[in-house]
């Protein structure tokens, strides 16, 4: 009866594999664990963290944004519109800025896109709503984020910035 | 008070209600922790928390879940047999807790002290398949009733290794009474004494069969849930579902208590000269119902042929040899006579 290999069929009728796996199983239990208590603590986010959208206004309080519509092209979901007119004092600046987050991918190609940093991606990510319009954002809501965040925005920023 | 209990039928009939309600009430409350440590020990095999929100380190957690089940709507499929359809998971959990009469928890200690009790588990146990199938028929769905087919047909093939092993037991000790089995296994030497030793390699059949029987991981074939969607509960929601998943674990917990009055002689006292009593039996039966858990959370899932084949080729013929071995060794007197420990007759 050659090639029968009889080690392997010894460990199978005694359960090896059950064993080690029992041994490992105990070992592995009183190991620290791996998850954290989510909503308790939270994880490391990296100063690159693409989150929810935030629309910036220069330290004088003038908007960020001057139109040229960069982001809107590059979009790849389409999910930004952007109409522009003429203001009183001449300076080109949006009537309308929507973002449809249920469109965004958060692939931050409008960030990169953008060249005077008005629309960046902030490190919020707990922006869940309970009706789909809430996500339709507009620019009051992207200017308010901005607000909001901007501590942790020019942060981030600034973080990031040797690495650009 | 006494002679009202004990010499009138009314009276009769209250105590004995009041004796079920002490076996199921603290036995269903168990439960709930029973299922909370389950996926504690799971979880924390696999470094993840587990339930740890509701309560103090998540104790509750089973009560929130049982609170949930209760108020959502019992979705009944179109064309489904209702009868049946409502029957089925009550007759799951029925004969689950019903086998429950004849468990000894403690010396006397058992609802009803039949002689034959280990006849009545292994019948009542059987006919829990039959919820099964009902629950998969009446849903009046293919996947449902293909799911409780191979479930009835594993708890089947299982049943057969099951009460051959529980042969060998019984011829050891000469009685099919629990509390006559497990006085069989009391001695001088404490947790030597107790079956585990002579029918070792049957304790692990046993443990093995026993989770093959009540649907457990690594043969949760019927629920699957990575492949299939439930088996026999498929169309099952709320209440009906909740009635299937206790039942399910009750017949888990009466496997532990089961090995433990089997296996590991019940209440008796492991080391010689501490008092036995309730409390052994429980840590007993926690200690299987640990390994119940730690087997969920180490071993993948068998394929079905393999489930078949282990229960078929390997151990159907090598319980059916531990029984002649047992049968030859009482009878003889082989290795010190410690396979015939009568207690009753001989």
């Amino acid at each position: 009866m050659a090639g029968i290999d009889y080690t392997r069929h010894a460990k199978y009728f005694l359960l090896q594999d059950f064993y080690q796996g029992m041994k490992l199983g105990i070992k592995y239990m009183f190991k620290p664990k791996a998850t954290i208590n989510y909503p308790h603590e939270k994880g490391p986010l990296s100063p690159r963290f693409r989150g929810e959208h935030a629309l910036r206004r220069y330290p004088n309080g003038e908007e960020r944004c001057i139109a040229c519509k960069l982001c809107e092209a590059i979009c790849p979901a389409q999910a930004i519109t952007i109409d522009a007119e003429p203001r009183e004092d001449g300076s080109r600046r949006t009537t309308r800025y929507d973002i449809d987050m249920t469109k965004c991918i958060y692939c931050g190609f409008c960030q990169e896109a953008c060249p005077v940093d008005a629309i960046v991606e902030g490190p919020n990510f707990e922006f869940s709503t309970e009706t789909r319009e809430e996500l339709f954002y507009d620019k009051a809501k992207l200017l308010d984020n901005g607000e909001r965040w901007e501590a942790e925005i020019a942060r981030n920023l600034e973080l990031d910035a040797p690495y650009r | 008070m006494a002679d009202f209990f004990f010499n009138t039928t009314l009276g009769t009939i209250l105590l004995i209600i009041g004796q079920i309600f002490l076996v199921v009430i603290p036995l269903l409350l168990a439960l709930a922790f029973l299922m909370y440590a389950d996926r504690k020990i799971w979880a924390s095999v696999q470094l993840r928390r587990g339930p740890n929100v509701v309560g103090i380190y998540g104790l509750l957690q089973s009560f929130a879940d049982f609170a949930k089940y209760i108020v959502k709507e019992v979705v009944v499929p179109a064309g489904a047999d209702r009868a049946v359809f409502f029957m089925a998971p009550m007759v799951t959990l029925v004969m689950a807790l019903v086998a429950w009469a004849v468990i000894p928890f403690n010396d006397g200690w058992v609802l009803s002290n039949i002689n034959v009790a280990i006849l009545y588990v292994f019948a009542i146990s059987s006919l829990e398949v039959y919820g099964v199938i009902m629950g998969g028929w009446a849903s009046n769905s293919k996947y449902p009733f293909l799911g409780s087919l191979r479930s009835a047909a594993q708890m089947i093939s299982y049943e057969v290794s099951i009460g051959l092993i529980i042969i060998g037991v019984v011829i050891s000790s000469g009685s099919l009474n629990f509390g006559d089995i497990v006085k069989s296994q009391s001695g001088d030497l404490g947790l030597l004494n107790w079956y585990w030793l002579p029918h070792f390699p049957m304790l692990i059949l046993f443990f093995i069969s026993a989770l093959a029987e009540t649907n457990r991981p690594p043969f949760d074939l019927p629920e699957a849930e990575s492949e299939l969607v439930a088996g026999y509960q498929v169309e099952y929601s709320s209440t009906p579902f909740l009635l299937f998943m206790i039942g399910e674990l009750v017949a888990v917990v009466l496997m532990c208590a089961l090995i433990s009055l089997m296996f590991f002689g019940g209440w008796l006292s492991p080391i010689p000269g501490l008092p036995d009593g309730i409390f052994w039996m429980i840590a007993k039966m926690g200690l299987v119902f640990f390994f119940f858990s730690l087997v969920k959370a180490i071993t993948p899932r068998y394929r079905y042929d393999q489930l078949m084949r282990l229960g078929w080729k390997i151990f159907l013929p090598f319980s059916l040899f531990w029984v002649v071995f047992v049968a030859f060794a009482a009878k003889f007197d082989w290795f010190w006579g410690i396979y015939a420990r009568w207690t009753v007759g001989g």
